[in-house]
């Protein structure tokens, strides 16, 4: 049998203690491990971004990273951002811009964006174009998403 | 008509669940017992399969299963053929050569599935997949459409005679009578490459038999559910009663998602039946770009006769068209491609044949398009070269042939791809194409700001490409609106969904015949055991032919309700109105009753019902169209090359656009960004390069690239409405629009920047490389004459 490590993350807020193979991808832990299917894995190669998450607050790509190397450290994933009755001003400002189609795409752009924010509330479209260029999204062409930014930023500033 | 909530931009109900992460797509699908599959996939593109030794994969630890086509026994045989050739044309050839669950004896395109792995997980199987030991016998490969039809050229299927899957021609008028008259003629040879689809979520499965209550579940990431329900019913020799397939949210489709049957899709359920355990499979991306359909190869000859003045009088098309190693899909992308390749223009004389070819290469079936921007790109593209060699504006010359609105319903003659007469059904085809000029500024463009820009050392150049879509056909779909004793409403279709926000759009125009909120409707779209009859969601058809379904079942339960009230309120149905999820008499707002209290009256638990009665308020209608609504739109852009890198910058890009009725127009406008950026990923960046050995090069999306957000310019929308006359709603579809025009344009665009460089645009996609190969080419060509 593989060895196995025992690993321990906390995701949204909450301390788990697993064994998992050493291969496995820290993306793959997160949808069957956990559960927390919120995730979602468009390349496995490290391009499209749906896979990111927050990681001590920086945004990863889970795909690209083995759920060992998580060890310790604090995750958020899409789930930890707003519920469907109260969501967090980004997700609301994605519904009312329409910034999602297939929303296959959008927990990826939410983290991201999620972390942008926090570092630059006030950006030009210019500033967001360049902070989303490593999330591909096929439905939208982008325009609502960067208007969903903008509004969030909006939002968030009060 | 007064519409309250139809033309409105409602925000999406099915929101608040894809941003929470709570939308269950199918890889989130997890039953206990699962396992896991994993395929292993041909190297070569053409090879004789001499043995398959899966012995050691079989001893894997972990390994539950490997099946190989021998394993299949009796239940190997070819998929369903999805789309039988038009009955009504003369002379017609048609070979059906159909894609196998797993190949047996050969290889036909590199990919092709030769066995499955299932195990405890996909990690197991894939190292499981490792350990199948094949011996092929590489053969010479079919890739080129011109050499496949050569008498020598090898056989991607050998019983057959030649690599020719089909023929068909279709004419209008007399073309050779028109060109006698023709003051110029003006020939091309345009050619169009493949690109990938490339939806976000790669496709699944999962399948699960219940032994006790045999029973069988799939979860599909297909857009056509109840095909495949009765598809695989059939296959397993079950009744369609004893399958249920959903697709539950899709990552997107733009059309592969409707091929079937995907080898997968004979596979797994089969896999899951005989293993008695749930099985799940998701593709990956690089299996994605080998086996998953794909779309655009095509290579033309046109020719296009014209009167000094202008007037073109006829057109000539023929033209080959890659089909992939099996042609599952008959032959509807060649028949977009006849039925596009006039455009919007009044062209009386039109002869068109074209062959349908076998490669060695993944199945082409329809991708957002579907073969109906290589029909605008041709016709476009001779736009452009009629308009130079006439030394005629470009504009004028297309305005001259633009249908007149009073001209509506135009025949032309032929037969489109659901082989009903093309009959654009109604248009104001001129005051679309002045909208979108009107917007850009042309005139002041070409006057003023480009031989400024020239001047100081830019090269700037301006596109309009005009463009029809036809949309909704048929045959049919259906839906079933129910109100509930809460007051809520159920609405269930056949139709799957994947982005296009049919859970809103839908509710609108359920919510505007009811008087409910948009947000009190739901929606079920996708799940055969909530609605059983229908075909799926393709040829930009979901709002048009669902949404009228929807439409008439809601109208229906409307009488229902009002038929009620009268009776409860005791007053007559057309003083009553239907508002805030009750009825009320008009003037008398205190005289009321809730929908639900309706509902309930509706569905008594005893008593005694007058005969005839149906219980419920609940009403299923079908909608299907004789013919589809055309909708029509104009792009411009104004783009900036580069000179040095040949990278380009999109300073302006307008879309004015005509479908119809106007259901939502914040989800239309996302529609349209999205079909333009699909569109620029077909004109400058996506290309799948495949070597000679029919080897894809470029299979990830580190090397096939998409457009992302830095390229994307901003899209300025403008709507006009012609309301479709073929449906209540007025509804035309505009799922595919934003695709289409945009290769004609950008090559309009390029040629006006580079206009003292001879520049001419005659393939798709491009790239930067290829831009400077070709004004290269031209600069030569200029010397040299
Ligand atoms: S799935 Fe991780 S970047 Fe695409
Ligand atoms: S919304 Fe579908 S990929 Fe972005």
């Amino acid at each position: 049998m593989p060895t196995t490590f025992d690993l321990t993350i906390t995701v949204n807020g909450t301390r788990y203690e697993r064994s998992v193979e050493p291969r496995t991808l820290l993306s793959d832990f997160l949808r069957h491990n956990l559960g927390l299917t919120g995730t979602h894995v468009g390349c496995e190669h490290g391009v499209c971004g749906a896979c990111s998450v927050l990681m001590d607050g920086q945004p990863v790509r889970s795909c690209l990273m083995f759920a060992v190397q998580a060890h310790g450290h604090e995750i958020t994933t899409v789930e930890g951002l707003g519920t469907r009755d109260e969501l967090h001003p980004i997700q609301q400002a994605f519904q009312e811009a329409h910034g999602l189609q297939c929303g296959f795409c959008t927990p990826g752009i939410l983290t991201t964006v999620k972390a942008f924010l926090e570092q630059n509330p006030n950006p030009s479209e210019e500033e967001i174009r360049e902070a989303l260029s490593g999330n591909l999204c096929r439905c939208t062409g982008y325009q609502h998403i960067i208007e969903a930014v903008e509004l969030a930023a909006e939002k968030m500033r009060g | 008509m007064d519409r309250k909530l139809i033309g409105k931009r409602v925000v999406r109900n099915e929101d608040p669940r894809l941003l929470t992460g709570h939308a269950q797509f199918v890889d989130d699908v997890h039953l206990p017992g699962m396992l896991h599959a994993a395929f292993l996939r041909s190297e070569y593109a053409h090879a004789r399969l001499l043995k398959v030794d899966v012995s050691k994969a079989r001893q894997h630890p972990g390994v539950v299963a490997v099946f190989t086509a021998e394993d299949m026994g009796k239940d190997w045989f070819p998929g369903p053929p999805l789309v039988s050739p038009p009955p009504t044309v003369k002379d017609v050839v048609f070979h059906s050569r159909r894609q196998v669950p797993l190949a047996k004896d050969k290889i036909r395109h590199a990919g092709e599935a030769i066995a499955v792995v299932i195990a405890e997980s996909r990690y197991i199987a894939e190292d499981a997949v490792e350990e199948i030991e094949v011996e092929y016998e590489p053969l010479p490969v079919v890739l080129d459409l011109e050499q496949a039809l050569q008498p020598d050229s090898p056989l991607v299927h050998d019983d057959l005679e030649s690599n020719l899957a089909a023929r068909l021609s279709q004419k209008k008028g007399d073309y050779e009578a028109a060109r006698r008259q023709a003051d110029v003629i003006v020939k091309r040879r345009i050619v169009i490459e493949r690109g990938a689809a490339a939806a976000m979520e790669n496709r699944g499965i999962v399948a699960h038999w219940d032994a006790q209550s045999e029973h069988l579940t799939i979860w599909d990431t297909t857009q056509a559910p109840i095909p495949i329900r009765n598809g695989t019913a059939a296959r397993l020799g079950l009744s369609e009663h004893q399958v249920r397939v959903i697709a539950p949210f899709i990552g997107g489709g733009f059309g592969p998602k409707i091929m079937m049957f995907y080898p997968e899709e004979m596979v797994i359920p089969w896999a899951a039946k005989q293993l008695n355990r749930p099985v799940k499979w998701i593709e990956d991306r690089r299996e994605n770009f080998y086996a998953t359909t794909q779309e655009r190869g095509q290579i033309h000859d046109v020719e296009m006769a014209l009167s000094r003045d202008g007037r073109v009088l006829g057109l000539k098309d023929d033209f080959l068209h890659d089909t992939g190693a099996y042609d599952p899909y008959g032959l509807t992308i060649p028949l977009n491609t006849q039925s596009h390749n006039m455009g919007g223009y009044d062209i009386r004389n039109y002869s068109s044949e074209f062959k349908v070819v076998f490669t060695n290469r993944i199945i082409a079936t329809p991708v957002r398009g579907a073969g109906r921007p290589h029909g605008i790109f041709v016709i476009e593209r001779m736009m452009d070269a009629a308009a130079r060699e006439l030394g005629m504006d470009p504009i004028e010359l297309r305005k001259r042939n633009l249908i007149p609105p009073d001209a509506f319903p135009y025949e032309h003659q032929i037969i489109d791809q659901a082989f009903a007469p093309l009959i654009l059904d109604s248009g104001n085809y001129k005051a679309v194409v002045d909208k979108a000029l009107e917007i850009i500024g042309y005139e002041k463009f070409i006057k003023e700001e480009q031989p400024r820009l020239r001047r100081e050392g830019k090269y700037v150049g301006i596109g309009v490409v005009p463009f029809i879509e036809t949309t909704g056909v048929g045959p049919y779909e259906g839906a079933r609106v129910t109100v509930e004793a809460s007051g809520k409403v159920n609405v269930t279709t056949g139709i799957g969904t994947q982005g296009q926000g049919h859970f809103t759009s839908f509710a609108q125009i359920v919510a505007e015949q009811l008087g409910v909120k948009v947000s009190d409707v739901r929606i079920v779209t996708g799940d055969t055991s909530e609605f059983h009859w229908g075909t799926g969601t393709f040829a930009s058809r979901g709002a048009v032919v669902a949404g009228s379904a929807v439409h008439a079942a809601a109208k229906s339960v409307r009488q229902k309700v009002l038929k009620l009230a009268s009776k409860v309120l005791e007053a007559p149905e057309e003083e009553l109105e239907l508002e805030d999820g009750a009825v009320r008499v008009a003037d008398i707002p205190q005289k009321s009753i809730s929908l639900g209290e309706l509902a309930v009256l509706a569905n008594p638990l005893r008593g005694a019902v007058e005969p005839g009665t149906e219980p419920g308020l609940e009403s299923t209608s079908y909608y299907g169209p004789q013919y589809g609504a055309t909708a029509f739109g104009t792009h411009a852009m104004i783009l900036e090359v580069d000179p040095q890198t040949m990278m380009i910058k999109i300073r302006r890009y307008v879309v004015a656009e005509d479908c119809g009725t106007v259901l939502n127009p914040l989800i239309l406008e996302g529609q349209i960004h999205g079909g333009v950026s699909m569109g620029l990923g077909n004109a400058y960046y996506e290309k799948l390069h495949v070597d000679e050995n029919g080897q894809l090069l470029n299979a990830s999306f580190a090397d096939y690239l998409l457009v992302s957000s830095t390229e994307m310019p901003r899209i300025e929308v403008a709507h006009l409405e012609t309301p479709s006359p073929l449906n209540e709603l007025g509804a035309k579809g505009v799922g595919e629009a934003g695709a289409i025009p945009v290769p004609a344009l950008f090559a309009q665009a390029l040629e006006n920047a580079f206009y003292d460089r001879k520049l001419e645009v005659l393939e798709m996609p491009l790239s930067p490389n290829r831009l400077f190969e070709l004004l290269r080419e031209a600069q030569e060509n200029e010397k040299s004459v």
